[in-house]
């Protein structure tokens, strides 16, 4: 019943603004209104089955670990193909061309070495977040702390890109106020997750996966129909339109040489410290599961880089020279750069496939956001709350319930947070978040694995300095310091802290670690015997699937 | 899990024969990926106009078929891995746990 009355309250503010719209600024996407609404009464009918599923911690945490290596691939797909990805990537492409492809591989080579270096130890070692995996030997208050700061900054920064893309195109695509907007997606994510944990998550993100690869299929085929199939036609329209072939080059992007290391570090590094997607490896029975998913993850994300770098230039050809899609006064696109994928939605199929787009680019959102939560959520519930607040006496019914609040807080943080930061570019943004998980959660997790050397005190000290460094250098940079603050110019002149931030993680790690000769580091180095062959063979692992 | 089994398998040879193979396996992947992936970063860095240059006599630039090589060698590679490791590793892996549980 619940369900019916809040569609019921959807619709109508949906539809009163709709009405009001007629009269007012924009016009109102029919077609769009009524798949988003299919959409939204789907995954909540998902979440009320999920709920009923949903018993113990392990089920909402990890979906009682009985995700298959194929749904999990695509979950995975669906979480990383973020409305920053696609909306970011192909806008990106649209306006600089090549350098848009920079970003993709970026996003997309963390991928094979998350694969061959932690899949099968994280599923081997962990059981809900990675957190687990670091102070497996360690000790778990500080570890844990610093890991659930750490997580809960990465799904903060990735949190607003999203809420931010949410507000803008809801604003477009519907004509709703942008604060609404942002607050209608909080809402939706909080039950979703709430209600059906890991397992409503995955579902709403297999499905909105299977939607947004068929949809960017149809916009690529359909752009290379027009142009004969024929990618030199594609690249030499475009480089015509543009009256200059500077979008077949690297370019403006990435002007120096430290700046593109360094988003290079932080995407590949990164993508292996994000929380929300390394808590993916726990939904699977076993390690064999675990690689699975991996590997068609690469796939499908891979895949999905190539539409959308066909997508970003047929949008040059498809829109340069049509006044409709620019904003007169600005000349700009309306919306910005980053409509570059939806405007061409409607350049190629008209209203209906631009409702269909911008659909599923909602649905694209509200499926990140609800991962994110979900993995923000549980280093609340289960790393600060039951581990280190409780020391681990806690029934699971209590720490389940914490981390349903641990839900609604963090939505309504996100809320504010997406209306505080409405004008940033979202491309950005992650690459933000992308230099914090590289910096801080990687370095330790990645250590906590291999190195036996490792110890609590070099872990915590050199972990805090890379997310402190990273920090402090996002702050200092161009993207805050001149775009947030208003300064003039820069303190840190580029636009990545990760080169540094990373680095000065392992050497901080590295030399505290080795000085630290006390009693329990002795200990903790004397545990990595038995957390290695756990590691290697999976004996002991968390009880695979509960089903 | 007693104490006893984690000392079986580390006294197993095949548990050192298992992770020599699979990690030199796994570090080369990584390595070969590593290379290749800041080879490119390395030329956007130091040498942009490398990947500018344009193909024959058309406007597609010799940085792009290198971009798509890369999205295309990084699911190969993954492709490899599984194949070896969810074959050959596990295999190993389940002898190895097998005859952990059953010399009790």
């Amino acid at each position: 019943m619940k369900w019916g009355w809040l569609l019921l309250a959807l619709t109508n503010v949906l539809f009163a603004s709709g009405a009001a719209e007629v009269s007012g600024k924009s016009e109102v996407n029919m077609s769009a209104i009524v798949m988003f609404l299919v959409f939204v009464a789907g995954t909540l009918g998902i979440t009320y089955w999920a709920a009923k599923r949903t018993k113990t911690a392990k089920d909402f945490y990890t979906a009682g670990g009985g995700i298959t290596g194929f749904q999990n691939g695509l979950a995975i797909a669906g979480d990383y193909m973020s409305a920053a990805s696609f909306l970011g990537i192909s806008g990106l492409v649209y306006s600089k061309g090549f350098d848009g492809l920079i970003y993709s591989i970026g996003f997309l080579v963390g991928w094979p070495i998350i694969l061959f270096l932690i899949a099968e130890q994280l599923r081997n070692l962990g059981k809900y977040t990675f957190s687990d995996v670091a102070s497996y030997r360690l000790k778990q208050t500080p570890i844990r702390t610093l890991a659930a700061f750490g997580s809960l900054a990465t799904v903060a920064l990735y949190l607003i890109a999203q809420m931010v893309g949410a507000g803008q195109l809801i604003q477009i695509l519907f004509g709703l106020d942008y604060a609404y907007a942002v607050v209608m997606v909080g809402i939706l994510m909080i039950l979703y997750v709430t209600f059906g944990g890991m397992l409503a998550t995955t579902w709403v993100q297999i499905i909105k996966a299977g939607l947004l690869l068929s949809g960017a299929t149809f916009m690529a085929v359909m752009i290379m129909y027009k142009m004969d199939f024929s990618v030199e036609t594609l690249f030499s329209q475009a480089v015509a339109v543009k009256k200059s072939a500077a979008i077949m080059s690297p370019g403006g992007l990435v002007s120096d040489p430290i700046s593109a290391i360094s988003l290079g570090i932080a995407l590949m590094l990164g993508t292996a410290g994000l929380p929300h997607i390394l808590m993916r490896f726990f939904t699977v029975s076993d390690a064999k599961e675990a690689r699975k998913s991996v590997f068609y993850a690469t796939g499908f994300i891979g895949y999905f880089y190539v539409l959308t770098f066909i997508i970003g230039f047929g949008a040059i050809v498809l829109l340069t020279g049509h006044p409709q899609y620019f904003d007169a006064v600005k000349n700009t696109l309306i919306g910005g750069g980053n409509m570059a994928a939806i405007h061409s939605a409607h350049a190629i199929g008209g209203d209906l496939f631009l409702g269909f787009i911008s659909a599923v680019a909602f649905a694209t959102i509200l499926a990140v956001v609800s991962g994110l939560t979900l993995a923000g959520a549980s280093a609340v519930s289960h790393d600060l709350y039951a581990n280190v607040f409780a020391r681990g006496r806690v029934d699971e019914m209590t720490e389940m319930r914490v981390s349903k609040y641990s839900t609604i807080a963090l939505g309504i943080v996100a809320i504010f947070l997406g209306i505080a930061f409405e004008k940033q570019n979202i491309a950005f943004m992650v690459g933000l978040a992308f230099a914090i998980a590289a910096s801080a959660n990687f370095p330790i997790l990645i250590l906590s694995m291999f190195w036996k050397k490792l110890t609590t005190k070099g872990a915590v000290y050199g972990g805090g300095l890379g997310l402190f460094t990273a920090i402090v250098l996002v702050i200092l940079s161009k993207a805050v310091w001149v775009d947030v603050l208003g300064n003039k110019t820069a303190i840190y002149a580029y636009g990545n802290p990760a080169l540094f931030s990373v680095a000065i993680a392992f050497i901080g790690i590295w030399i505290i670690s080795i000085m630290d000769n006390s009693e329990d580091a002795v200990n903790e180095r004397a545990a990595y015997d038995h957390q290695f062959i756990r590691s290697q063979t999976g004996i002991g692992a968390e009880g695979a699937s509960s089903h | 899990m007693s104490q006893n089994v984690y000392d079986r398998v580390r006294a197993n040879p095949k548990f050192t024969e298992l992770v020599q193979k699979r990690s030199s396996f796994a570090w080369k992947l990584t390595i070969i990926m590593l290379v290749v992936y800041y080879a490119f970063i390395l030329v956007i860095a130091f040498s942009p106009a490398t990947f500018g240059q344009t193909i024959g006599s058309g406007v597609t630039t010799v940085g792009i078929p290198v971009g798509f090589g890369i999205i295309i060698l990084s699911f190969i590679l993954t492709g490899v891995y599984i194949q070896r490791a969810n074959g050959e590793f596990d295999e190993l892996n389940n002898q190895i746990k097998e005859e952990a549980r059953s010399e009790k």
